[in-house]
């Protein structure tokens, strides 16, 4: 593959179950994600997959399992927590901070390594000043990489729903994660802006070595970018593999491929 | 907005995130403060500064508070005048009971006193939001209220509360004049004020407004919420505490607890909805029109 080469595993899951009250959103649900690698996570609507990426950063707590990142094993993980330890991630309903401006959005990205206290910033002085333009400059290598000079100054609400997702995207990217989730990413784009995503991320991929865990519906996308894929089905494992495998497995084809949707 | 800032390009980083990045607000900004620091002592009469500007200063101040808790971090409050109270009472004590305390230290500890204050109130904020907030804020601006009342320590054992405050000295100089005091309460708001803006520019701010806008990302992104918004109650009330310093020492001189009732939390919350919520200078705007509002509803 492109010049990058998959490490060790970095992500284990093992026996993941989440319910919510009787829903049983994820059931017994064991893979894993190797560094640099892009692992794609396919299923039905429902199937739980939104659920799994909330496992992963901490937003869903589930009853059963163990997660290992790097190693670590954690019984409860927080969302900041994840986000420390170099997991970023974006949503499937964009969720930008819409009163502010793109700037200021992928700013906020970086945020855990910005370290001047508030007294310092009101000050505006030594260390606060230092970090916001040391900063501003690896936001601004962000807004370049994205191809979005052009809109830096405007607030997000303002923005085609296609350029919103390139922004989340960004703001996810600003704290340099060492992976990165993303549900959804090209959810509801054209032909030319799936075509950017993918190239987006790919590049990510291959610049940064940033391994990536990706939900995607279109199976074209799937198909030419990801190394492994995990598919579920009512909060189930039902195949695991490289994309070849898992198109010729009996029941992913029954399951999912077979029917259109 | 009048202008753009279209055509004006900056060459570097530091130029674009300076506290005024635009021309016009620059020159704006410094044209305002000349009229006020040195046209305004020297022109206005005795009954417009004691009157009207230094109310409004105050008032501004408290604004800036509010606005930063309502406007930046989106929790709403009620109880802005309380917090007011808390700092004025403070200070009140702080003067009182400690020899040779400096009226600016008095202040800030008034503030920071404010400052305790709103984060013990802000913490049902970890749980509730908007409406029932309000209500929850609702219920300090009461209590307090109540306890300043009740308690006659905080007030020296005065009948029902009323404090006078002490004189104002800096430095062996004697506040007394209205000009003095004027230019006292308008260098404290103008401080205040540039450190408002530094701040909701900078990551804190951008931290409140993650809050406000979306907190689930926010928390993924790795801001600690809690940490944040009762950042962001103790910030806020710090200004109204300074403000309610403000308010009895060179303003009105004496005052009692009910004089920062739940009315004064609204007229607050007025000014920054007038005024533009979530700006700093929109403090600034609100106090006056909303006083024109309520002079023409009269
Ligand atoms: N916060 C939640 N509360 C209750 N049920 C949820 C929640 N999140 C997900 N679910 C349920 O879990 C199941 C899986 O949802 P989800 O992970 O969003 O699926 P997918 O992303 O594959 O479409 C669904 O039945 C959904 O209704
Ligand atoms: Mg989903």
């Amino acid at each position: 593959m492109n010049g990058r080469q998959i490490g060790d595993v970095i992500l284990d899951l093992q026996n993941i179950s989440l319910r919510f009250g009787g829903v049983k959103a994820l059931t017994n649900i064991s893979f894993d994600v190797r560094e640099h690698e892009i692992r794609a996570i396919i299923g039905p609507n429902g199937a739980g997959k939104s659920s799994m990426l909330n496992v992963i950063n901490g937003v869903y707590h589930p009853q059963e399992g163990r997660i290992a990142f790097h190693g670590e094993e954690r019984r409860r993980m927080e969302p900041h927590m994840a986000a420390m330890q170099g997991i970023s991630r974006t949503f499937q309903n964009i969720a930008l901070f819409k009163g502010m401006t793109v700037l200021d959005n992928i700013m906020t990205g970086r945020i855990t390594k910005m370290k001047a206290n508030f007294i310092e910033q009101a000050f505006y002085f030594g260390r606060a000043r230092r970090e916001e333009l040391e900063h501003r400059k690896k936001v601004e290598e962000v807004i370049d990489f994205l191809e979005i000079q052009h809109i830096r100054k405007t607030p997000v609400g303002r923005l085609p729903y296609g350029l919103q997702k390139r922004v989340e995207l960004g703001r996810a990217l600003a704290a340099e994660p060492t992976m990165l989730l993303l549900d959804e990413p090209m959810a509801g784009m054209n032909v030319e802006e799936k075509q950017d995503m993918c190239r987006f991320i790919l590049d990510v991929n291959d610049q940064f070595g940033t391994t990536i865990v990706l939900i995607e519906h279109d199976m074209g996308v799937i198909m030419d970018i990801s190394d492994r894929v995990v598919v579920l089905d009512y909060g189930k494992k039902i195949g695991d593999g490289t994309p070849d495998e898992v198109r010729n497995n009996e029941e992913v084809i029954r399951a999912y491929l077979g029917v259109g949707h | 907005m009048l202008y753009r800032e279209a055509g004006q390009f900056k060459a570097s980083y530091g130029a674009d995130q300076q506290i005024f990045p635009i021309r016009q607000d620059r020159i704006g900004i410094m044209i305002v403060l000349a009229i006020a620091f040195i046209a305004v002592p020297m022109l206005a009469s005795e009954y417009w500064l004691k009157g009207i500007l230094i109310q409004f200063l105050v008032f501004s101040c408290a604004a800036l508070g509010l606005n930063i808790l309502t406007g930046y971090a989106g929790q709403l409050s009620l109880g802005s005048a309380a917090f007011m109270a808390v700092g004025a009472f403070a200070s009140y004590n702080f003067m009182l009971r400690i020899d040779g305390m400096p009226l600016l230290v008095a202040f800030v500890l008034g503030g920071l006193a404010a400052a305790f204050v709103g984060i013990l109130f802000g913490l049902p904020s970890l749980r509730i939001k908007g409406f029932y907030l309000a209500v929850a804020t609702l219920a300090a601006q009461f209590f307090i209220v109540w306890l300043l009342t009740k308690v006659s320590w905080f007030s020296n054992d005065s009948s029902s509360g009323v404090i006078t405050a002490q004189e104002m000295v800096i430095f062996g100089y004697k506040f007394v004049t209205p000009e003095s005091k004027y230019l006292l309460v308008l260098s404290v708001v103008t401080a205040l004020a540039l450190m408002a803006k530094n701040m909701v520019r900078g990551s804190v701010g951008r931290a409140w407004m993650a809050v406000r806008d979306m907190d689930v990302a926010a928390e993924v992104i790795g801001i600690r919420i809690m940490h944040t918004k009762l950042l962001a109650f103790a910030v806020s009330s710090f200004y109204c505490g300074v403000a309610g310093a403000l308010y009895a020492y060179a303003y009105l001189g004496t005052v009692e607890p009910e004089g920062f009732n739940l009315d004064l939390s609204f007229k607050i919350l007025f000014m920054i909805i007038i005024g533009g919520v979530g700006s700093i200078s929109g403090a600034f705007l609100g106090p006056p029109s909303s006083s024109c509002c309520r002079f023409s509803w009269m």
